[in-house]
């Protein structure tokens, strides 16, 4: 599977040589940290070795192999206060959970988490959606503690957290079951009375028994009822609404039109004679509610993607009790300021606070974007949210809930997202004028035919309205977003907001951040430079020989699998490491600490904070440069983007060294480094100030409020989970590919909205004189509007066709899955 | 002719329960999430890949 040097469990490249492999089957393996090894040796021993033939995407890589025994973290979850307010208990005693599990990438991730969860006694329901990364768990208290579960799903590699249960993700889903009721009442009524409409028509003119005649007008009495009632409901509602705020929406001319039909059809159905508009009434409501539903289906994915803080801000801490020093597991709820926390490696940081026992290395790459851990010492203050990369560090909590650097921040993108550009807002105008219009037309004529021929004026007003009803012109641009949402879906593009598209046709400058975007997040060893006796080879294996023990990041990027072995290795932290090599003494890190070791002058290299020395007693041996990686791909990519008409920029919270590399790598001349969020906010000020559209891509919490200040905003969907619910697009999977995609697409969709609004408005205008003057029927009527209401469907859903050419990556990735599958059933 | 006060009565109720059997399933979450159980039919839960002889099947270690 993959490269032969690809770890066979994340895919990540295998630096470590054969020291970790993994058995299957027959086959040996290579994985390349201990971490994926447990994860691969737990998943092949529960027996879900398919879950590798099954998966799209490879696994994400866990931080370390699980302790034995379930983590002190996962305990604080059964904890009465957290499961108050984590869980929710159900009627029979059981209880449930959201999570947001992190590191679901495709289906086959939800159905190992599944099968291996379903062997949990009292675990009585688990549902994960590959697509949400969120799941749903239902267990008995009395038998299964939540620890238990957490732990299990960690064991395979995935960090679950528990979602705070928020009221929107039920309510989206109750909206949407309610609208499908609606939609399906009101096709079945339509189809129904569709065809006592046509008998009727044919009896009109063949001549009918008068007793079936009435029969059939009180059978569609009988099924427009509930079409009217239950399915138009929302229109009601709408237009109800619009007018008690005094600002008439599309909703008015609509409820107008369905309830003076139906008023009028009702009267003259017990009337016995005059006509029912029955037809033209049900059809009317179930066209208006798919079109709706449409728009509800985008606004909906929107949601899904925007998620919570939870996956950043832990939900547990290890507070230090003062009376015995005892560090126990507590909801990060239920913190103070001036409470004293364990925080160990690997773990973020639960609080603002100040380091009062321990230094280490701290990774904020989520918050400013820097890619390499930086050092806190004793004294030092660290932000909540910040992951600790070092060492067991003690702190004192000094921030805690809303006070918080992270809450700030995400503060700060609310505020940026409410001062959104106003399209929705004009758009909303328009419709007022044009509704305002339509019934000023409406009653005009009314009127005048009232004046002229009293007994036609309602079947020429009820006209009036109806083919003027602003369907297609409503349904122009839902239909093209969505048609242009669903594609770009599948090549791995989610668009969040509905004017993202429109916004992303118009960009024609785009803004990367670097970190975690264009590059991965972890660096590599660039370049040797010799500069004593020793060739560049040996101080490859001699540097490697002594950070072998080194967790450092910068240690991990120059390991390697034949080097030496050191003794004596003593690591001066901040500094480097010193250590006997083959019978001589070494130093390898800072300059300034290399050459203190022979006595040697080094001018320090101020643009490069990332060079590393070599050196020995008698002087210094070879300069180390470090790169961040490239993420595969990237090149053609921006070409694309480049022959597509952008401007590319680099926008980095990085150092300049770092920045001008990656831009000289990749052909980028718009180059910034060394901003902060407030910075790069102005620059996209700046640019938007010189009439640019700016499209940001960016995957930082940092980038948060920078995202919301573009035009448009894009996160890689490996990212924080904060970006994503302020980019307006988010990347699945780690590619940047779909993004040219993207903006063809968007380019595509504005042209079908062009076309399908110049439609409507061209059909609206030739469609209303002839109402107006009464040679038209309402059920003529209801069908032109219908007629132009599928044009508009139909020019959408070319859409799909017309980018399926640039979509079918995912769709031959998909496809060369299903005949992995079909190979490895019939093989075995 | 008259067979239509039967049939179009008949039809009605057809189409009431095939109303009800739909809101019965949106009800219950049929249609929540329809990515998901396309998927999961690919997956088969009862064939087991070769094991280890000796290593216990056991999901919940």
């Amino acid at each position: 599977m993959g490269d032969p040097g690809a770890c066979f469990h994340c895919g990540e490249p295998v630096t470590t040589g054969r020291r970790y492999m993994v058995e299957f089957d027959t086959d040996a393996l290579p994985v390349c940290c201990p971490g994926c090894k447990a994860v691969a040796e737990f998943i092949r021993d529960s027996g879900l070795s398919e879950y590798y033939d099954f998966r799209t995407v490879d696994a994400l890589r866990p931080e370390a192999p699980e302790p034995d025994g379930i983590r002190p973290e996962w305990l604080a979850y059964d904890r009465e206060t957290l499961q108050e307010h984590m869980t929710s208990g159900l009627a029979d005693g059981q209880r449930e959970v959201l999570l947001l599990v992190e590191g679901v990438r495709c289906a086959a991730c939800s159905w190992l988490i599944e099968r291996a969860l379903k062997g949990l006694e009292g675990l009585s329901s688990i549902e994960i959606n590959p697509a949400t990364a969120r799941g749903r768990v239902v267990w008995d208290p009395s038998s299964l503690s939540l620890s238990r579960i957490m732990d299990a799903i960690a064991r395979l590699g995935y960090r679950p957290h528990p979602v705070t249960a928020t009221a929107g993700a039920s309510v989206a889903t109750r909206e949407r079951r309610d609208a499908m009721k609606r939609l399906v009442v009101a096709g079945l009524g339509m189809m129904q009375v569709m065809t006592y409409a046509v008998s009727l028509y044919l009896g009109a003119f063949q001549g009918m028994d008068e007793d079936i005649r009435e029969f059939l007008r009180l059978v569609s009495l009988l099924v427009a009822t509930p079409v009217v009632l239950y399915s138009g409901l929302p229109f009601f509602a709408g237009a109800w609404r619009d007018l008690s705020v005094g600002r008439p929406g599309m909703d008015v001319p609509v409820a107008l039109a369905v309830g003076g039909a139906y008023a009028a059809s009702l009267y003259n159905s017990f009337r016995g004679t005059g006509e029912v508009y029955f037809d033209s009434v049900t059809m009317f409501v179930f066209l208006l509610s798919l079109g709706r539903f449409a728009e509800m289906t985008a606004r909906h994915r929107a949601g899904e993607i925007a998620d919570s803080l939870a996956r950043l801000a832990p939900a547990t801490a290890l507070r230090i009790e003062p009376d015995n020093n005892d560090p126990v597991p507590v909801g990060v709820a239920e913190l103070a300021v001036g409470d004293r926390l364990l925080v160990r490696p690997g773990d973020p940081f639960p609080a603002d606070g100040r380091i009062v026992r321990g230094r280490t290395h701290v990774d904020e790459s989520m918050l400013t974007g820097e890619s390499r851990p930086v050092s806190r010492e004793t004294g030092s203050t660290v932000t909540g949210g910040s992951l600790n990369t070092g060492d067991p560090v003690d702190i004192l909590v000094e921030r805690v809930g809303a006070d918080t650097v992270l809450s700030h921040i995400s503060r700060l993108l609310e505020r940026a997202q409410s001062s959104r550009p106003a399209l929705a807002r004009t758009a909303d105008l328009v419709a007022r004028w044009f509704v305002v219009g339509v019934l000023a037309i409406a009653a005009i004529v009314a009127a005048i035919w009232s004046a002229v021929d009293a007994t036609a004026a309602f079947e020429v007003t009820l006209s009036v309205l109806v083919v003027t009803c602003p369907c297609a012109l409503s349904l122009a641009t839902p239909t093209a977003l969505t048609a242009a949402t669903s594609c770009l879906a599948r090549s791995g593009l989610l668009v969040g907001r509905s004017d993202a598209l429109e916004q992303l046709s118009k960009a024609d400058w785009v803004v990367f951040d670097k970190t975690g975007t264009l590059t991965r997040a972890h660096v590599s060893l660039q370049a040797v430079r010799p500069l004593g006796s020793l060739e560049e080879n040996q101080c490859r294996r001699v540097a490697a020989a002594l950070e072998a023990g080194s967790e450092h990041p910068l240690a991990t990027a120059m390991r390697r699998t034949d080097a030496p072995v050191a003794r004596d290795v003593s690591a001066k932290r901040g500094e480097g490491i010193e250590g006997v090599v083959e019978g001589r003494t070494y130093r390898v890190g800072s300059p300034a600490f290399v050459a203190r070791l022979s006595g040697a002058r080094v001018e320090e290299d101020a643009t490069d904070p990332a060079s590393v020395m070599l050196g020995d007693a008698s002087g210094l041996l070879a300069a180390f440069t470090f790169t961040d990686s490239v993420r595969p791909n990237v090149e053609p990519t921006l070409e694309r983007l480049r022959h597509a008409g952008l401007e590319l920029e680099i926008l980095s919270g990085d150092n300049e060294a770092s920045v001008t590399e990656v831009g000289r790598r990749l052909g980028v001349s718009h180059l910034r480094w060394r901003r902060n969020p407030e910075a790069k906010l102005e620059r996209i000020r700046e640019l938007q100030a010189d009439g640019h559209r700016v499209a940001m891509v960016g995957d930082g919490v940092n980038d948060a409020p920078v995202l919301a200040g573009a035009d448009v905003s894009v996160a890689m969907g490996a990212g924080a989970p904060l970006a994503q619910t302020s980019a307006d697009m988010v990347l699945l999977g780690d590619s940047l590919a779909p993004l040219p995609i993207g903006v063809t697409t968007a380019r595509a969709a504005m042209r079908i909205i062009r076309q399908n609004i110049t439609w409507a408005i061209l059909y609206n205008l030739t469609a209303l004189p002839l109402a107006a003057a009464g040679l038209v029927a309402p059920w003529m009527a209801a069908i032109g509007m219908s007629a132009s209401s599928l044009l508009v469907v139909l020019n959408s859903s070319r859409l799909a066709g017309e980018t399926a050419a640039p979509g079918k990556t995912r769709v031959s990735g998909i496809t060369a899955e299903r005949a992995a599958m079909t190979a490895h059933r019939s093989g075995s | 002719m008259s067979i239509i006060f039967v049939l179009i009565p008949l039809g009605l109720i057809v189409v009431g329960l095939g109303i009800w059997a739909f809101f019965w399933a949106a009800g219950s979450g049929q249609f929540d999430d329809l990515e998901t159980p396309a998927w999961r039919i690919l997956m088969d839960d009862d064939r087991r890949p070769p094991q280890q002889p000796g290593k216990e099947v056991d999901g919940d270690e």
